[in-house]
């Protein structure tokens, strides 16, 4: 009896000390989730989820403040990809939020800009170069498409273009529905 | 890894000796007899020639010339960007007239950037300086250096760049196989290159051997390819080749894949996702020996190439020699133009080759086959019936693969799924939809299962490139928000604390007004303007003196 308690004790307390030794020793400072949830969204950071980007709108999901349905640019794919992670049903787009579209980029029209550097303190992924009284223009490779640059321009110089498809972005088409036994018999 | 490491102690002698059998595969009927019995005929110089900058795998070459530019047959027009990339040559001379988009031989139909060029007709070639190099001296990394600045990507259709397969072999290489098996019906390019260069080739094989340095060499040819085998075995008699054979391998279609290629002269089956220098052996396409044969021995870079043109929709089907960017329209042309029944016009075999709408396109380093069908020799296909589970499609993949559950996959956009059955190992050669009693597109949606993959791949290294320079941001903003706090606080410190040291700060003033009194003094600095005074002026000097001598005095 007393054996035991005693071995039981001994194991307790050595178990205890690992566990408190890996407590510290592994220590995470974020929220794993967020990450991968973070990792999931467009990084658009379009603020469209009416959080202040991408990182934020993922910590109100992991906390359950947000629903996974809220992001646009990322469309129906990574409310997909939310769903797998998180282990909920898929949903549609809530169109509160706005409507998937394909990507586009913004250019600025370089006769009008008046050089006022609001755009440039807009853009959340400093794709715009320029300086106060000269002349700005889009890192097109940079831009993400967010468009918030667009209402702070005062000149209103700066316009949303698709992104033209080129041979090397280009995705061969799902080729069309097999016909059901239904519509052959009709 | 067991597999190779056991072939290292295989002797030599016995191995490649035998032909083995890869899964599946379709007797397809060649076609081939018409162009590869009538020579191959030059297409001649067109009046413009259309150069994609992208007509190999890896980044497009970025141009080098301006439109009103005059070049020379043979002149570096675009070079190549990055290590997976090729040069470019204007394959005539005359003047370039625009550097645009243009369409391009690609499903897409879709514009790619292209170097035009109006042709004079004179086909000028540039003054060569070292014609008389022999490369029976040059070391590998020369050699490597003269295929890659000829522009030599892989000829059988993939487009790789060819200097880089060849560097990349690093663990000694057993065989060099060279590709002859064209196996997809039609097409009979190397059929008629074997037959009308077999000697450049062999030379060409030559120059492989003194780059790669391998155990063994075979030029692998189809059963049905006896004229060319016959040129082969002189040209290699003539030239009392030893190192070199020729094999002969079944006429069963996808036998010129490389994969299945190897498997059925060596039994070994390349890695999935693999290459096949990791078993030890290199594989290359005939057209590419000849094209090194050029580059190293007529010191002429990659400036044409065998296209076959043919099919009931062509008066006059026919293998020809053409200048790389000669439009599809000008070799239609040459072989006497379209018939009555023409329906379709394919680029590539009627297997793997893709339907153009337009001929309006160039004719590329990868384009081997041109080919008008007419509605009798291959209809298109009825519409899709669904599934039947049928299981024929899994009996003829030469991949060894499940295509219905491919599809399947593919079909309900299940990426991951579609690649734990190793989606990226299928070759599309089409034999699955080939047989597929539901005619169901199978190839098209792996095509398209593949390309999605590798658009939400580039998506999401781009959105990941897109956080880090957020994230830059967002620390940027706040270093010099902290950095600005800092700033003020420091100021502020320095006022408040100015109450407390007054009197350290009038000893201070009181020490450097002192300091500069004394140096005053010490330099006894003379006066200025005082020559040529009047009286008056001195006596209110004069009395100045005296007035700052008694306050001196009185202090």
């Amino acid at each position: 009896m007393l054996t035991a308690l005693i071995a039981l004790g001994f194991l307790a307390a050595l178990i205890g000390l690992v566990l408190g030794y890996a407590a510290i020793r592994f220590h995470v400072d974020s929220d794993p989730v967020v990450e991968q949830i973070d990792a999931l969204l467009p990084q658009t950071q379009c603020g469209q989820c009416t959080y202040a980007g991408c990182r934020p709108y993922a910590e109100a999901i992991a906390a359950g403040e947000a629903d996974i349905n809220q992001c646009p640019p990322g469309g129906d794919a990574t409310i997909n990809a939310l769903a797998d992670l998180l282990g909920r049903d898929p949903k549609p787009l809530n169109p509160e939020h706005g409507v998937h579209s394909a990507k586009t980029v913004v250019i600025i029209d370089e006769q009008l800009c008046i050089g006022c550097t609001l755009c440039i303190q807009a853009c959340p992924v400093d794709a715009i170069v320029g300086a106060a009284k000269q002349m700005h223009t889009v890192i097109r490779s940079e831009c993400t498409g967010c468009d918030l640059c667009i209402p702070p321009c005062p000149v209103e110089c700066i316009y949303v273009v698709p992104l033209q498809p080129t041979i090397n972005n280009w995705v061969w088409p799902m080729p069309a529905e097999p016909l059901t036994a239904e519509a052959r018999h009709d | 890894m067991t597999e190779s490491a056991a072939s290292f102690t295989r002797p030599k002698a016995a191995g490649f000796d035998r032909l083995y059998t890869f899964h599946g595969g379709l007797k397809l009927p060649g076609h081939r007899e018409i162009t590869a019995a009538r020579p191959i005929l030059s297409a001649g110089v067109p009046a413009t020639l259309v150069l994609p900058l992208q007509q190999h795998i890896g980044q497009p070459a970025e141009s080098l010339v301006q439109p009103g530019d005059t070049v020379y047959k043979g002149q570096l027009i675009a070079r190549q960007v990055g290590t997976i990339s090729a040069t470019l040559h204007a394959s005539s001379s005359g003047t370039v007239i625009a550097v645009e988009d243009r369409p391009v031989p690609h499903p897409s139909g879709l514009l790619a950037p292209c170097i035009i060029i109006k042709t004079d007709g004179l086909d000028r070639c540039l003054e060569q300086t070292d014609a008389a190099a022999d490369y029976s001296h040059m070391d590998r990394g020369e050699l490597c250096d003269r295929i890659r600045d000829a522009g030599i990507v892989g000829l059988g259709g993939a487009g790789f760049p060819t200097q880089v397969k060849l560097g990349r072999s690093e663990r000694r290489l057993e065989l060099l196989l060279i590709n002859a098996a064209e196996c997809e019906p039609y097409i009979a390019c190397d059929n008629g290159l074997l037959q009308e260069r077999a000697a450049e080739v062999i030379e060409g094989v030559r120059i492989l051997q003194q780059v790669l340095l391998p155990d063994d060499c075979i030029i692998a040819i189809e059963d049905g390819m006896t004229a060319a085998e016959e040129a082969l075995r002189s040209a290699l008699a003539a030239g009392n080749e030893t190192g070199i054979r020729v094999t002969r391998v079944p006429e069963i279609y996808p036998t010129g894949g490389e994969r299945q290629l190897i498997k059925v002269l060596t039994g070994r089956e390349v890695p999935s996702q693999g290459f096949p220098a990791d078993i030890g052996i290199i594989c290359q396409n005939v057209g590419t020996t000849a094209a090194i044969y050029d580059a190293l021995v007529k010191r002429q870079p990659l400036l044409s190439r065998i296209v076959t043109v043919t099919g009931d929709g062509i008066a006059q089907p026919q293998n020809f020699e053409t200048l790389i960017g000669t439009p599809v329209s000008h070799l239609v042309a040459c072989a006497g133009g379209y018939t009555q029944d023409v329906e379709r016009l394919l680029i590539g075999g009627p297997m793997m080759g893709y339907a153009v709408a337009d001929d309006d396109i160039p004719v590329t380093k990868t384009l081997n086959c041109i080919l008008a069908v007419s509605h009798g020799e291959m209809p298109a296909p009825p519409p899709a019936q669904p599934c039947i589970r049928c299981g024929k499609c899994t009996a003829v993949c030469p991949a060894d693969l499940l295509p219905q559950q491919l599809y399947w996959y593919a079909h309900s956009s299940n990426l991951d799924a579609a690649q734990d059955y190793n989606l990226f190992d299928c070759i599309e050669c089409g034999c699955c939809a080939n047989v597929c009693p539901s005619h169901i597109p199978l190839v098209q949606y792996y095509r398209h299962a593949k390309m999605e993959i590798w658009a939400r791949e580039k998506q999401k290294n781009s959105s990941d490139h897109a956080r880090q320079r957020h994230e830059a941001r967002l620390s940027r903003l706040d270093r010099i928000k902290q950095e600005r706090a800092e700033r003020m606080a420091r100021k502020k410190q320095a006022l408040s604390s100015d109450g407390g040291s007054s009197d350290m700060k009038k000893a201070a003033i009181d020490a450097a007004l002192e300091r500069v009194k004394r140096k005053k003094e010490q330099a006894g600095t003379p006066p200025k303007n005082v020559d040529n005074l009047t009286p008056e002026q001195q006596q209110l000097i004069a009395a100045a003196d005296e007035r700052r001598q008694h306050k001196n005095e009185s202090d």
